[in-house]
């Protein structure tokens, strides 16, 4: 029980994992899923920034009173992350936009029926 | 002095070519832009590779830096191929989009082309070039949001759809990787591949590391568009643009199969990947699947550009074939078809770009009797089709035998007959080219169409030419390969 309890930033993110995929995978509404897809990406941001902290940790600077230091590289890389994330939902809004204007709907399967109503024809 | 440079140069000047195409905003300035930042790195990357060959590796250190607190360029056998692929198809391909782009992107939109074209090859070069774990996951992110953006831009509003899927996709194949990438982190405490590797050995098969090698699996899978992870590549070639599909078509997929390959055996190692766990007989099942059934399912498709990415997934089915092998001469034949499918795809999709200019699409019914007005470029397809079949002669048939060699060498007779057997599905759907293009006659009232805009032309030509050159001089292909090969199975990164 105190290994679940101590682990409770894992148990946050594999929840916020598995949250994000599910509406990927179950919504039809395209701005739904780049909900979820966010969702999944910022599971990843976790993953990463939790472990770099370490409870009565300084920064990492180098003096002779201090002997625990956190990690501040994680935080950097996901600092990276974060943009590429939004960079990602930006342009994924953006195409949204875009098939809204081309189909009149963002809603999955009426736009895959306007399709085959479409045909082949280019 | 500028020498020293030259891996970071390489991706530096494509990338910094992007914002400058977009702050001048000229869609002439943009395209010399692009050809000049293609052509520099296409001479980067030959300079790098003659220096490979000369020295083994070379490795720059960003900052100065040192690895493995700074981020590392390493260049080594493997890369420089995978670099000088890459360079390559972009030097041709830039040229090539002048005309291609101003019939399909609408003019106040094409310098922005330009700009992306630039900022998807800074990308792939840097997945190529990097030696650093998280800094080619922020590269793979910039080609593949570039990727998104140039299929976006095709004419049919089916693009929009594409590049929508396609994102959707890519993002779950990138974010796998960096979950699986963060495992590596937290288990080893760098980012640097080639330190991860001599670090791995002591932490072998503990959990985290097992699931960062099934994380870094599926997520390059999808970006490699492995079988059965497929699903986005048919429709994001078919309505991207012409330039762009040639260009992605040729070295997008494949970067994601050169990064597999870094991570099997220049990071987790052959004695884990191959020895220890059952990735071999997981990739061969796979490749096997992937070569029948996609093959099967391009003989019916009714557009030539759909049936061309269809192909695609059978030949990235080749490539993982020659990794699950496994051995000396599989994996020469991964890295020698990485490169030859490369040509020939590009090569394919050049000239089916220019059929589409000139006869308004790619459908079947519209390339009836198009040998009769558009006769190099169909002379070109079939050159390039026989490529892709493997005929003799040509670059295809170099990887093909490799494949069987190295099937043989690994003691599977039957995989070397499946390799020849499904060849001929490649056979069938080429033919299918050749006879409504040179057999058929013209549909009635068709209007007689001219020959694809010389330029194009040409530049499909010089791939179409590389097929051929290919097939009868292979010692940069297959020495290339075979020292990269060496390399992989030697455990060093």
């Amino acid at each position: 029980m105190a290994q679940l309890a101590g682990h409770y930033t894992y148990w946050v993110t594999v929840l916020l994992m598995a949250a994000g995929l599910y509406i990927l995978i179950a919504r039809g509404n395209l701005v739904k899923k780049l909900i979820g897809l966010s969702v999944f990406q910022t599971s990843v941001y976790l993953l990463y920034i939790a472990p770099g902290k370490l409870i009565g940790g300084t920064a990492p600077i180098v003096d002779a009173a201090f002997q625990v230091y956190s990690n501040p590289l994680p935080h950097v890389l996901i600092l990276t992350a974060i943009v590429v994330g939004i960079a990602t939902l930006a342009l994924g809004l953006a195409l949204v936009v875009r098939i809204r204007e081309a189909y009149g709907s963002i809603e999955e399967d009426e736009i895959i029926a306007a399709d085959a109503r479409d045909g082949d024809r280019e | 002095m500028i020498a020293a440079h030259l891996p970071v140069l390489l991706v530096v000047v494509p990338l910094a070519a992007a914002p400058l195409i977009v702050l001048l905003r000229h869609a002439g300035i943009a395209w010399a832009l692009a050809v000049a930042a293609a052509w520099f790195a296409l001479g980067a990357g030959l300079a790098l590779a003659a220096e490979v060959a000369r020295a083994g590796v070379v490795s720059y250190h960003l900052g100065s830096w040192p690895p493995p607190w700074g981020i590392e360029y390493r260049v080594d056998a493997l890369s420089a191929f995978v670099i000088v692929l890459i360079a390559g198809v972009g030097a041709l391909v830039a040229p090539y989009a002048l005309r291609s782009v101003a019939a399909e992107v609408p003019p106040e939109r094409r310098y922005l082309y330009y700009a992306v074209h630039c900022l998807c090859l800074a990308g792939l070069l840097g997945m190529t070039a990097t030696g650093d774990a998280f800094n080619l996951f922020v590269f793979m992110e910039i080609a593949s949001l570039a990727m998104y953006i140039l299929i976006a831009l095709g004419r049919h509003r089916r693009a929009l759809l594409a590049a929508y899927q396609y994102l959707v996709l890519g993002t779950i194949g990138a974010t796998f990787y960096v979950i699986g990438v963060g495992l590596l982190y937290l288990a080893t405490g760098t980012l640097n591949l080639a330190d991860m590797a001599a670090r791995l050995p002591a932490i072998e098969g503990t959990r985290p590391v097992l699931a960062a090698l099934a994380f870094i699996t599926v997520g390059l899978s999808l970006k490699a568009a492995i079988f059965p992870l497929h699903l986005w590549l048919p429709n994001a070639y078919a309505y991207a643009p012409s330039a762009a599909t040639s260009f992605i078509a040729a070295t997008a997929t494949k970067v994601s199969v050169y990064v597999l390959m870094r991570y099997y055996f220049g990071v987790f190692g052959a004695h884990l990947v191959v020895a220890s766990l059952p990735v071999p007989q997981i990739l061969l099942g796979l490749s096997i699947a992937a070569i029948l059934t996609a093959s099967l399912v391009a003989l019916w498709q009714a557009d030539l550009r759909r049936l061309l990415a269809y192909s695609s997934v059978a030949q990235i089915g080749y490539i993982t074939l020659g990794i699950g092998l496994a051995t000396r001469d599989g994996l020469t034949a991964a890295v020698v078809h990485l490169f030859n499918h490369g040509i020939t795809k590009g090569a394919l999709f050049l000239l089916v770009g220019g059929i589409a200019l000139r006869a308004g699409g790619a459908g079947f019914e519209r390339l009836r009797g198009l040998a009769r007005s558009m006769p190099l470029t169909c002379f070109g397809v079939t050159l390039a089709g026989l490529s892709l079949i493997g005929v003799p002669g040509t670059a295809g048939f170099i990887s093909k035998w490799y494949l069987v060699l190295g099937a043989l060498e690994a003691g599977h007779g039957w995989l070397a007959a499946y390799v020849v057997l499904t060849s001929l599905i490649a056979v069938a759907y080429v033919w299918r080219f050749v006879e409504a293009a040179y057999l058929s006659a013209p549909a009635a009232g068709a209007a007689r169409v001219a020959e694809a805009p010389l330029p194009m032309l040409a530049t499909a030509w010089l791939l179409v030419g590389a097929c051929v050159w290919f097939g009868f001089d292979t010692s940069f292909t297959v020495e290339g390969a075979r020292r990269a090969a060496q390399l992989l199975l030697g455990g060093a990164p």
